[in-house]
């Protein structure tokens, strides 16, 4: 029966060795399969990859606008770099009229006011002051002035200010760390990079309250959906559907009018509250505007979020393993524990990391609900981007969360196995 | 079989009955009582209630009306993990996140065994089950037959005087399961347990039980040892179930003592044994077994009564021929001959007279 | 350095794709995209103006767009990706003056882009101080100011500084979740005078002053990001005293007959109008300008008052402001521009705030935080 040598590798039936022609046969599966997913590769690729890589780029970059600040102050980085701000003195001479000159050019490019900003976000009242010596410094006849330093003074006296001075040649590279530094909480001084007072340090706090919230969100929706996920799997399909359709309801409304509905509900005027009232008590409770409006309101939204995995994978879970661990002698308590829940641990874990990664990224809910001590750190990093349009500083808190997330999605795949996530 | 029993009663079924909706009842007043170390077998078709009888005795399942009793006590109110009963499931239910010795020792745990008593039941249970060197698999990484092994072990590990089995071989194939059979008899008696076992597969029931309950319609149509429900089933549904059964019906013409004289429907008159019909007039089903219709004249009484075939089909079988014939206006009389140097081969289209003894010829319920 | 271009205008383009799918292929007579705030405000400029331009001009097509609180965010994207969909956009001075210094909105000329007023007097005049960018024109004066109300607070507040007194104003008060405003008010009411509020804000220790004195409230406060909100909230109950823009507590009062009253007394002075991004196709640059002149003009200003009660920019409107167009009362007691409101007011300091904003923010956010 058997025609292979035993000696040599074993051929086909046209005489090649057997392993080239499969690979020839893999290949094409394998281009045909590159060619089915091309769309999505491309779209992901577009959509997906290229902003985080900008955004990640965009954390160091230091730019103004849309150049490089030692490309519109090619003069005054050259004119510095000799300058030590520790001294206690002013730059040279040259250093002025290096900034006269690339300041008019800057003017020109209406990039001045885009530097002060840049300049600004350490060091306050370098936009102002950039801002006001656009149209003087333009102004000035480069061939006739020989005093730059008295002149820019003249001007406004800011410009005799040390520590702006420094900051312009702390910020004289393409790449900057700074940006880094303010998401830690950190500021450059005459003294070097220091932390700021513990009081100051908000994102900090913002990260952990943040992480810390949610967790605790996604338990929340563990302790409640474990039980409805259960009962779902263990009903009937028709009632089972019927009831997987008021689990998915919240899908339906759009969040802001979920967000809205949990207003009325919680507030000091609202619907629990004069229940409350009218039961006999005097107080009303702080229900809303805080961590616990926020706790409650996410943990609504995110329910579904933890309900459907836990639920295809209880799904699969046939009930003659709770009865084979009763016969064998498990009370109920034990039954669950050893037998059920270690086998619902996948869907856990699926449902847990949705959820968590969901709840971090949230920023409506907080902002709605969350008061002044419920917010989250994407609504600084939305803040940042939108309001004031720092996008170095909103790229690197957003890094920084990318980096915790994947960071949690590593401890979590040490500790249960990524393999472990079921969806169903 | 020589056996003793402490008790006749071990296992007792009274007047039990369940409703699921509360409008149609699946067990219709269920008596049955089981002495101990009894190889118990509940046969039926699906929907018959066998398997509602299993779960109530397992505790997964509340009896609607009556009552069950273990060793003479009722047992209706103790919870299942109470009741000290294996179980194998169909579908084995091993745990799939414990190894094959965890899930062993499963039972052991919670009743709080010591740890080297633990291992030592542990693997004697392997052993028994020649699975001795698969304690630190997982059950996925385990063939469907050795799955079965482990999950019969887990049932006796903790060595329980009952142990029931939900159609534990119905996902095996032929061979395994015919092996499997064998197997579990013998653990069974060599431990001497109690076991009640559920199946749908009447060679399964009739090779490994000491009894058999054929169960339908919610009730038990039969309980009687193998022999005796092949040779003797009691009504024609037990006949028709048990083994292949060729029925011909027709009106009860005399009876007198172990003697009916029965018209066929085609007019021909035959001699039966009365089963359970009484009186003259009744209509009646008659039941025959293939193997027992003789075709040689010669070897029949001279007074019987013969009746005229039509050779329709013939099958050789190996070990024996099948043929089947058109009798008394039926085309579906079979008979199966044994394949001896003297047999003869029956050619299609050929006309003979076939007959048998009168015992072996039973009226039964129309 | 090219990958990192491709990156930019990558991101460049996600943000500017939601306006991208709007792309104008304007002409004089083609379509044009009028970007503002949505809502009433944005209702007012339909009625008073953008109807009557199009009745006007047959056959343009006038595309509106809501994203006026991002359009600093999203004009400097569409710069970016060198593709900009958007025609006219109402903003804040503030936001004007941003984007007029980056070259993202085109300078007007007032006096030949802008009407004259009917008696004569030139664009420039009649807009006088409110020109606070060349990019920017003037459209609307609003106020942040307080509402309360009127049935759960055992008497009316008159002044700004009743907002700290708890005790005779029981019950919550929400104010912006922003510095801007609060702080100014904070120190005001600790006694700083007016003229001295942003140089104290500069030092650490007025800042500290302005936030020992918010402390004395912290407890007590509902903070919001949305002007909807405070009304909202008045008429909840959830708070008796609250912040907003004067037009969304004119519409509690007079259009839902709220028990809500209206405080006036420095109230923060704003200015909204609109600018043109800079470099436009020439066509659409010209319907842009030809629609602007028309919109500004002393009448279409003093039309837009009748749907809400924000003062028209121009001196010249101001005598023809009339009577709201459905309830029919006189809108000019309700202007914040009316001598009895303006008693005490104070004009937001842009460029104080440019500078500041960014430090004062990040110590305000540690402020919430404590």
């Amino acid at each position: 029966m058997a025609e292979t040598s035993t000696n040599g590798p074993m051929l086909a039936a046209d005489g090649t060795p057997l392993k080239q022609s499969l690979a020839k046969a893999l290949k094409r599966q394998k281009r045909m399969a590159l060619l089915l997913i091309a769309p999505l590769l491309i779209f992901v690729l577009v959509s997906f990859i290229m902003p985080i890589g900008s955004m990640l780029m965009r954390s160091v970059q230091n730019t103004a606008g849309t150049d490089y600040v030692p490309d519109i102050l090619p003069n005054v980085v050259v004119a510095l770099e000799d300058w030590d701000p520790a001294t206690g003195e002013l730059p040279s001479e040259a250093a002025f009229k290096a900034m006269a000159i690339d300041f008019a050019a800057a003017f020109e490019n209406k990039q001045h006011t885009q530097l002060g900003r840049r300049f600004n976000y350490e060091t306050p009242g370098m936009s102002s002051l950039f801002r006001k010596s656009g149209r003087p410094i333009s102004r000035l006849k480069i061939d006739q002035v020989t005093d730059f330093k008295s002149e820019l003074i003249g001007m406004d006296k800011d410009w005799g200010k040390i520590e702006y001075w420094a900051t312009i040649k702390a910020n004289s590279g393409y790449y900057t760390a700074s940006y880094y530094m303010a998401a830690f909480d950190a500021e450059r001084t005459l003294d070097g990079v220091q932390m700021k007072e513990p009081d100051q340090r908000i994102y900090q706090k913002l990260m952990i309250r943040t992480l810390w919230l949610s967790a605790l969100i996604t338990l929340c929706t563990l302790a409640v959906g474990y039980p409805v996920a259960w009962l779902l799997a263990d009903l009937p399909l028709r009632t089972s559907n019927l009831l997987m359709i008021l689990v998915l309801l919240p899908f339906w409304t759009s969040l802001l009018v979920r967000t809205s509905a949990w207003k009325i509900l919680l507030q000091e005027q609202g619907v629990i509250n004069d229940i409350w009232v009218a039961i006999g008590f005097t107080e009303r409770l702080s229900l809303i505007n805080n961590q616990l409006g926020v706790v409650i309101a996410m943990t609504h939204i995110l329910l579904p979020f933890m309900i459907l995995p836990l639920y295809s994978v209880m799904k699969t879970i046939p009930p003659s393993y709770l009865r084979a661990a009763k016969s064998l002698g498990a009370d109920n308590t034990t039954a669950f524990l050893r037998v059920y829940f270690p086998q619902t641990l996948p869907g856990i874990g699926a449902g847990a990391l949705l959820t968590f990664i969901l709840a971090v990224g949230y920023f409506i809910t907080p902002e709605l609900v969350g008061g002044a001590d419920g917010t989250f750190i994407s609504n600084r990093i939305y803040f940042q981007f939108s309001s004031m349009g720092n996008w170095g500083l909103a790229a690197a808190l957003g890094t920084i969360m990318l980096l915790i997330v994947l960071l949690l999605y590593y401890v979590y795949d040490k500790l249960v196995g990524i393999d472990n996530v079921k969806l169903g | 079989m020589a056996q003793t029993y402490s008790n006749d009663a071990f296992v007792a079924f009274e007047r039990v009955q369940k409703s699921y909706d509360g409008e149609t009842l699946v067990v219709k007043d269920l008596n049955l009582t089981m002495p101990k170390g009894e190889f118990l077998t509940m046969l039926g078709p699906s929907g018959s209630g066998k398997t509602t009888c299993l779960m109530m005795l397992a505790g997964f399942e509340t009896a609607t009306h009556g009552e069950i009793k273990l060793g003479g006590k009722p047992i209706n109110n103790i919870p299942p993990h109470k009741r000290g009963i294996g179980m194998v499931f169909q579908n084995y239910a091993l745990f799939p996140h414990m190894t094959v010795a965890e899930n062993l020792a499963f039972p052991l745990e919670v009743r709080k065994m010591g740890k080297s008593e633990r291992e030592a039941k542990v693997k004697r249970a392997l052993d028994m089950v020649q699975m001795g060197a698969f304690g630190g698999r997982r059950p996925a990484q385990l063939s469907g037959g050795q799955q079965q092994r482990i999950a019969l072990a887990r049932a006796l590990v903790f060595e329980p005087e009952l142990v029931l089995m939900d159609e534990p071989l119905g996902a095996l194939d032929k061979q395994l399961r015919e092996h499997m059979q064998f197997e579990i008899t013998r653990i069974a008696h060599n431990l001497g347990i109690t076991t009640v076992y559920v199946t749908h597969d009447q060679t399964e029931a009739l090779t490994m039980s000491d009894r058999v309950a054929v169960f339908n319609d919610g009730r038990i149509q039969q309980l009687a040892p193998p022999d005796e429900l092949y040779e003797a089933p009691q009504n024609s549904f037990v006949a028709q179930f048990i083994g292949e059964n060729n029925t011909i019906e027709g009106v009860v013409q005399q009876i007198s003592g172990n003697r009916a004289v029965v018209r066929l429907d085609s007019g021909e008159v035959i001699d039966c044994r009365p089963v359970n019909v009484s009186k003259v007039g009744e209509r009646t089903k008659v039941s025959i077994r293939p193997e027992r219709v003789e075709i040689d004249k010669n070897r029949l009484h001279p007074d019987a009564h013969t009746l005229k075939a039509e050779v329709l089909e013939f099958v050789y079988m190996g070990d024996i021929f099948r043929t089947r014939l058109r009798v008394a206006g039926t085309d579906d009389f079979v008979i199966k001959t044994r394949n001896a140097p003297d047999q003869r081969r029956l050619q299609p289209g050929e006309m003979i007279d076939i007959g048998w003894l009168a015992d072996d010829c039973r009226a039964l319920d129309a | 350095m090219k990958l990192t271009k491709m990156m930019m205008t990558t991101t460049a383009l996600t943000l500017a794709a939601g306006a991208a799918f709007a792309e104008s292929h304007g002409s004089m007579a083609g379509e044009m995209t009028v970007v503002s705030w949505g809502g009433a405000y944005q209702n007012s400029q339909v009625k008073a103006y953008i109807e009557p331009y199009q009745a006007m001009n047959d056959g343009l097509k006038v595309i509106t767009d809501e994203s006026s609180a991002e359009a600093v965010t999203k004009l400097r994207a569409m710069a970016e990706a060198g593709n900009i969909t958007w025609d006219v956009v109402d903003v804040v001075a503030a936001d004007a003056m941003r984007l007029c210094d980056e070259g993202l909105a085109m300078e007007i000329d007032p006096d030949t882009m802008l009407a004259d007023a009917p008696d004569g007097t030139k664009a420039a005049d009649d807009f006088g101080d409110l020109m606070v960018s060349s990019c920017f024109v003037p459209q609307i004066v609003y106020s942040t100011t307080f509402g309360y109300r009127t049935d759960l607070l055992p008497e009316a507040p008159t002044s700004v500084c009743d907002i700290f007194d708890t005790e005779k104003f029981p019950g919550k008060r929400s104010l912006e979740k922003r510095p801007i405003g609060n702080m100014e008010w904070a120190l005001i009411c600790d006694g700083v005078a007016i003229d001295d509020v942003y140089t104290t804000l500069e030092t650490p220790e007025g800042v500290a002053q302005a936030f020992a004195k918010l402390d004395t409230i912290k407890d007590n406060v509902v903070w919001w990001s949305a002007g909807a909100e405070t009304p909202q909230l008045l008429a909840d109950g959830e708070v008796t005293i609250g912040s907003t823009y004067n037009g969304r507590l004119f519409s509690a009062i007079a259009e839902q007959g709220q028990p809500i009253g209206m405080l006036w007394d420095w109230q923060m002075f704003d200015l909204d109008g609109w600018i043109i991004p800079a470099n436009l196709p020439a066509e659409r640059q010209a319907r842009a300008l030809d629609f602007l002149k028309f919109a500004t003009d002393t009448q279409r200003l003093a039309d837009q008052a009748k749907f809400i009660s924000y003062g028209p920019a121009r001196a010249s409107s101001a005598p023809l402001v009339g009577k709201h167009a459905e309830l029919g009362i006189e809108m000019a007691p309700h202007m914040p521009t009316d001598p009895n409101n303006a008693k005490n007011t104070f004009l937001f300091n842009y460029d104080w705030w440019a500078s500041y904003r960014d430090d004062l923010d990040a110590q305000f956010q540690a402020w919430l935080l404590k």
